[in-house]
């Protein structure tokens, strides 16, 4: 694959880091030099070679890393995943779609072999063999949404569907941007997004929940969402907040650079065949500032973006005390140049 | 468009005289692949070109859903409908090229429930067919009663009673059978959830049943495809595409849109899903509602019509299309 992957921790000592690979290939979501909420969906189909978008499920140089955390965060906290007891089936629809998905996009690393429901799982980078029965929960170490995503990057929710709405009923989630799954359990499309400022004047949930309970099998779509994250730490939890939360108050010019990231979510949706829920998966990007403004269009825009963003919005995603602190260390990589529409980096 | 995915090419692999005026189509892959696997209770759109003019109806799919070698639909003929059932009757035959939407589930089950109870009449059987396969293959607890006029129109009434065995009830009218409706429904235990599809008297009937008695409307579940009525001939305008239209009294307002080369957007076109909305920018005259979708508020308002299955009489209608 032309890369491999990394050996970094994202806690205590923070040695991740992006190779220049990952920088140029990162989703950077802004368009625009402004930004506020959309309904900014657009159907997931694949994009170019190399890119985020290349294949259904993204597997990059952070994998083996970023699996290692979400077993150390699992094995603190169980209760990161949850699967009410009538989602086993959704469960064992998306072990299905990225088992399929995987082997065929990335064949040197996962293989699968079915005979009926005879299934016969390898995934070569975490040394995983594994023969089991499909639809058969015994065979399996652990229900099948858990096993499968203790071996897929990003964050995953299960959305049942009826009565005309959207039920957060199943999920695993160890990298999120301040969110709990033991919190939202059970929740309603409206009820988990009652946090989120703004955008329910907008209108914006009822137009997303009208558009998802259509969602079509085959064809999934895409968003992004984004926040800031002191330090490269995948687990901003409510659960651990005090572990992370009194960082906000240690920045400074210097240290800038390397401590402050975006945080950049690939959000898909799917709908699944056999239950009818809706899968969500959540894959988080992250890059350090100094990393970010080595693409200058990035540095000029972000910048601007960071500078101008209505407060509300940065009280939610958590940096208003350090917005101007942000802003300040930006505006060295911003020469006020106008820049080009669209997010990819000009080219050099 | 509808929707993103793409249409599947299919070769129809059988057709099945089931009874005097029901026969069954089987699909495979043209290409000679798996189709996607479904839900129980989802249907497909089946793309028809009817001498020149385009059919797209909805069929529920009653295979097993985890069978992804082929697609079954059972079609009632309807002699005075407006033709679809009546092309696939008389046309269509072994061998032939087709296209079919993805499929699109408007009556899953709910998974939640500690049971099943489902209510079948006629041709609402189809849906069922699929859910059972579904359900009995993970062991859930689920019971059917099912009402036909006669045994000879009663659809797959032996293959279910023997693949289901007691799970199953028939009720044949001429025999003067009858559901007990009232009895079925006060003697379920908790978690029970209720499903029924079949022709309008029967879904009215235990929809109004369930409701008296107390059944909360999430453990309640219905299904119906309404057929596009034929009425009169009307004009529109489009106002988006720039475009005024005629809609002739056999076609709806959808199928005109399309044949003008006009997109919209569609899933069920039976007036149930809301995915063909589309709002009303002048009206000097009535809009005949005929969908599910719309609450009585919003058809009174005027502001919005389901092309689907609506039509309109009156001077002027300008829709944002």
């Amino acid at each position: 694959m032309g890369f491999e992957f990394n050996r970094e921790t994202f806690r205590d000592d923070f040695t991740f880091r992006n190779s220049a690979r990952a920088i140029k290939r990162f989703p950077f979501p802004f368009p625009e030099d402004n930004y506020m909420y959309s309904v900014n969906m657009e159907p997931h189909v694949p994009g170019a070679k190399g890119s985020v978008f290349e294949h259904l499920f993204d597997v990059d140089e952070h994998y083996l890393a970023e699996m290692h955390d979400r077993a150390l965060v699992l094995k603190e906290d169980p209760l990161r995943c949850q699967s009410l007891p009538h989602m086993t089936l959704a469960g064992w629809d998306l072990l299905e779609l990225i088992m399929v998905s995987k082997a065929r996009d990335y064949p040197e690393w996962f293989s699968l072999t079915r005979d009926g429901n005879q299934w016969h799982w390898i995934n070569r980078p975490m040394q995983i063999e594994q023969k089991f029965t499909f639809l058969d929960e015994s065979t399996l170490p652990y229900g099948p949404m858990e096993y499968i995503t203790r071996q897929t990057q990003g964050d995953f929710t299960l959305q049942d569907q009826r009565e005309n709405n959207l039920w957060l009923d199943a999920g695993m989630v160890t990298t999120q941007a301040d969110w709990s799954m033991d919190f939202d359990v059970g929740m309603g499309f409206h009820e988990w997004h009652a946090p989120v400022p703004l955008a329910h004047q907008m209108g914006v949930f009822d137009r997303a929940l009208k558009f998802l309970l259509n969602l079509q099998l085959g064809a999934p779509v895409r968003r992004f969402n984004w926040t800031m994250t002191i330090d490269p730490l995948l687990d901003t939890s409510p659960e651990t907040y005090p572990k992370w939360g009194p960082s906000r108050t240690t920045l400074t010019q210097e240290n800038m650079g390397n401590r402050m990231h975006l945080r950049v979510e690939l959000q898909t949706l799917h709908r699944l065949p056999r239950s009818n829920a809706i899968v969500f998966p959540i894959r988080a990007y992250l890059i350090k500032f100094e990393e970010l403004v080595s693409v200058p269009k990035w540095g000029r825009r972000l910048h601007r973006v960071v500078r101008d963003l209505h407060p509300d919005l940065a009280a939610y995603k958590g940096f208003l005390r350090n917005r101007d602190l942000m802003a300040n260390w930006l505006s060295q990589y911003d020469d006020g140049k106008p820049t080009s529409p669209g997010w990819l980096a000009d080219p050099e | 468009m509808s929707v993103g995915a793409p249409k599947i090419p299919v070769t129809v692999a059988e057709v099945v005289d089931v009874n005097a005026l029901i026969k069954r189509f089987r699909f495979v892959r043209s290409d000679g692949g798996a189709l996607p696997t479904f839900s129980g209770g989802a249907h497909i759109v089946v793309d028809m070109d009817d001498n020149g003019t385009r059919r797209l109806n909805p069929y529920s799919l009653m295979g097993d859903p985890a069978d992804t070698s082929g697609y079954e639909i059972s079609v009632r003929r309807d002699d005075q409908g407006r033709g679809g059932s009546l092309f696939l009757h008389r046309q269509v035959k072994p061998g032939m090229q087709m296209q079919i939407g993805q499929p699109v589930n408007l009556f899953p089950l709910d998974l939640r429930a500690r049971k099943h109870l489902m209510i079948a009449g006629g041709i609402g059987i189809t849906p069922f067919i699929a859910q059972m396969a579904q359900l009995a293959a993970r062991g859930e607890r689920f019971e059917l009663h099912y009402a036909a006029r006669n045994r000879a129109l009663g659809a797959y009434m032996d293959d279910l009673a023997r693949r289901h065995g007691g799970r199953v009830r028939l009720y044949l009218d001429e025999e003067g059978h009858a559901i007990d409706l009232k009895g079925l429904l006060s003697n379920q235990a908790l978690g029970t959830h209720l499903y029924v599809c079949g022709p309008k008297p029967m879904l009215n009937w235990v929809l109004t049943t369930a409701r008296a008695m107390g059944w909360p409307d999430g453990a309640v579940h219905s299904e119906e495809f309404l057929a596009p009525p034929v009425g009169k001939a009307f004009d529109v305008r489009l106002q988006a595409s720039g475009l005024t239209i005629r809609v002739e009294g056999n076609q709806s307002l959808l199928e005109a849109i399309e044949k003008a080369g006009v997109e919209a957007p569609y899933l069920c076109r039976g007036g149930a899903c809301g995915q063909c909305e589309t709002e009303i920018l002048k009206c000097d005259g009535e809009i005949l509602h005929n969908d599910h979708w719309l609450t009585a508020e919003q058809k009174a308002s005027g502001c919005a019509i389901m092309p689907c299955v609506s039509r309109f009489q009156g001077k002027m209608l300008v829709l944002n299309r």
